[in-house]
């Protein structure tokens, strides 16, 4: 065990999210032993009340910036962290929460809450990265265990993560899955979402969900005409590319 | 070998297989699940898809229940042989850190599964000789790929169906096996029963043949498994244009097709997948928290992924037109100068399992014809 002195300081922090990505380092049983041994947990208040101040070797970011005090915080919390990773699709894309980017957020809080006036909140939902510079992105809805082990392990040894940015598909054909959408015609957006689930989806005959937002190459217009050839309308297109990286892949339609 | 062709019912192939688990074999064979005809191993010969064919098309594939209880009478599976052979991950070595300080190193050479690969297409047959060379030829040989083939038995069974997507015939190939089979079956089923035609292809092959119920094949037998392989030879779904390979890719370097094919092409990389001769792999590193212990392992890669030819800097392959032109320019040209063979055997399965059914066959008669019309 490496001494408390010398221990990499890690944080956890949260914005506007459901705490799903964070609790997946609770999660990550057999490990937090080992990890708690390596890096000193300084503030993880899904953990602990204890929180020490910074400034952290390493900060994981969990959620997106939809007031102007979460915008106010990632500022210090950028300031506070010598590197900075952000964790899940809200982090890295702006979440479900983005949706509100394409509709009118007053018409929201009129509608939603009995004392509108009370709400104070951003117009759109925004990745960590639009406000502060990011050192490394780890996408999902929710996170992948393994590749947040994996993250934290590559930071302590200085080299890169190995994080593969291309398509589900290519999980899919390593396991050994029969492609859903070739053997079944279920539409499935693995082709234009980017891998680390493991492909989990497609194993369970389900087409893949986008949880991971778009793939480092990505050419989601392709993808359309064969949704719409397997059996989605338009709307239906619409609703199934509008979820937890619903601003990600909309950008990547525009291009 | 010369012995002669022996014909083997349902039992006997059962018996062959049951032969083959006593021998310690790892039988693998084509199977149903998942609404596909898979390749895994098989404890019996009852598991083989009695009863099941497939229907298909670019970037379609349907189970179909086929009444003559034919038991290979299917083409372009999701897998091919490489998954055994060439599998998609593989631990080559790992270190440790002793508390000294030192670093001790262990390569690991795991005692291959002795293989017996049942129902191997003749296609396929060929896509083992095509990776044999790729992996076993020249400089770089793949210690692990060496140690599984060479311990394999290879049972190949005759095409008699093939596919809306096959076109081996245009690729040099044909429904017959050619040598490199230990045993080869032909599927017959008429009015006389279902039963299979074997031929011995080597002395294993042949000793084995000897230990399970079989008789002598008649000449009506040999002539009827003939004549219906020699069917299959006109009946392929698909054919490569007759034309010069190398010398079209080599002429299209700047064509406008690509443009076409990458606006359809998603880059998800499933063509080389399920490729049977793609072979490329990259390595991975993995440490533990503690830092102490790290392993080497080689995973598939495909020049679909942006990272595959990533040099200090960025990808060169940065644009899908760049990558899908990789991939047909090393299959049918860049190939033959590294290999001295194709890279393609005409299986169909890049066709059938690509969801956007990318058609190989298609580009290059779309190539030849952009060519065609510039060259008046
Ligand atoms: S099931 Fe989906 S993710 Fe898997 S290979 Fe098919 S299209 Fe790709
Ligand atoms: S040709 Fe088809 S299978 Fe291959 S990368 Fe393009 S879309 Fe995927
Ligand atoms: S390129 Fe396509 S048809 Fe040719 S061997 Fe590979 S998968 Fe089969």
């Amino acid at each position: 065990m490496a001494d408390v002195k010398t221990r990499p300081r890690l944080a956890v922090f949260k914005l506007a999210s459901c705490d799903g990505c964070q609790l997946t380092l609770l999660d990550c049983e057999d490990e937090l032993l080992a990890l708690a041994g390596e890096v000193d947990i300084s503030h993880f208040l899904e953990a602990s009340s204890a929180v020490a101040p910074g400034p952290y070797d390493l900060s994981l970011v969990e959620g997106s910036i939809t007031t102007a005090a979460d915008a106010e915080r990632i500022q210090a919390i950028r300031a506070a962290s010598r590197h900075l990773v952000t964790i899940g699709a809200c982090a890295t894309a702006g979440g479900i929460q983005a949706l509100r980017n394409f509709a009118d957020v007053d018409e929201f809080r009129r509608t939603v809450y009995a004392h509108p006036e009370y709400i104070s909140t951003l117009a759109t939902s925004t990745p960590v990265s639009a406000h502060v510079d990011v050192d490394f992105e780890l996408r999902g809805c929710p996170i992948d265990r393994r590749q947040l082990i994996e993250v934290i392990t590559a930071f302590l040894a200085g080299r890169k993560p190995d994080v593969p940015d291309h398509s589900v598909c290519f999980e899919c054909k390593r396991r050994g899955t029969v492609c859903v959408t070739v053997a079944h015609g279920t539409p499935c957006l693995g082709p234009v979402t980017h891998a680390g689930c493991g492909a989990l989806c497609p194993a369970y005959h389900r087409g893949c969900f986008g949880c991971f937002g778009p793939s480092g190459s990505v050419n989601l217009p392709a993808l359309i005409p064969l949704l719409r050839r397997d059996g989605l309308d338009e709307d239906a297109v619409g609703r199934f590319l509008h979820t937890f990286n619903t601003a990600a892949f909309d950008e990547e339609l525009g291009k | 070998m010369n012995s002669a062709p022996a014909v083997l019912d349902r039992d006997g192939l059962s018996a062959l297989v049951k032969v083959l688990v006593a021998d310690g074999r790892t039988v693998v064979g084509p199977t149903v699940r998942d609404g596909a005809i898979v390749l895994a191993e098989l404890t019996s010969g009852d598991a083989l898809p009695y009863g099941w064919g497939v229907e298909l098309e670019a970037g379609r594939y349907r189970l179909v229940a086929r009444e003559d209880g034919a038991a290979f009478a299917h083409s372009a599976g999701p897998q091919s042989w490489k998954n055994f052979l060439h599998p998609s991950r593989e631990r080559l070595w790992s270190a440790d850190r002793t508390a000294e300080g030192e670093v001790s190193f262990t390569a690991h050479e795991p005692v291959a599964p002795s293989y017996a690969f049942l129902g191997v297409r003749p296609c396929d047959l060929r896509a083992i000789a095509v990776q044999d060379r790729v992996l076993t030829g020249g400089r770089y040989a793949d210690d692990g790929y060496g140690r599984r083939r060479r311990g394999a038995l290879l049972i190949a069974a005759d095409c008699t169906e093939p596919g809306a997507t096959c076109f081996c015939v245009s690729m040099g190939g044909g429904p017959s096996a050619d040598p490199g089979y230990d045993l080869a079956l032909t599927e017959v089923v008429d009015e006389e029963g279902h039963r299979f035609l074997v031929r011995a292809g080597s002395e294993e092959g042949a000793r084995l043949l000897e230990q399970v119920p079989h008789r002598d094949a008649d000449t009506v037998m040999e002539s009827t498994a003939r004549s219906s392989v020699d069917a299959a030879r006109d009946r392929m779904g698909r054919s490569m244009p007759p034309v010069g390979l190398r010398e079209l890719m080599g002429a299209s370097l700047d064509a406008e097709r690509w443009n076409d094919v990458a606006e359809r092409c998603l880059t998800c990389g499933n063509c080389t997948m399920v490729c049977p001769t793609c072979f490329c792999t990259t390595t991975e590193e993995v440490t533990d928290l503690t830092g102490d212990h790290t392993e080497r392992w080689q995973r598939w890669d495909s020049c679909f992924d942006l990272d595959f030819s990533y040099l200090h800097g960025g990808s060169v392959r940065r644009s899908p037109r760049s990558r899908y032109r990789q991939w047909l320019t090393h299959k049918l040209s860049t190939w033959h100068d590294q290999f001295d063979t194709s890279g393609c055997v005409g299986c169909g399965r890049c066709i059938a399992w690509c969801p956007a059914g990318i058609d190989i066959t298609e580009e290059v008669a779309a190539l030849d014809a952009e060519r065609g019309t510039e060259a008046h």
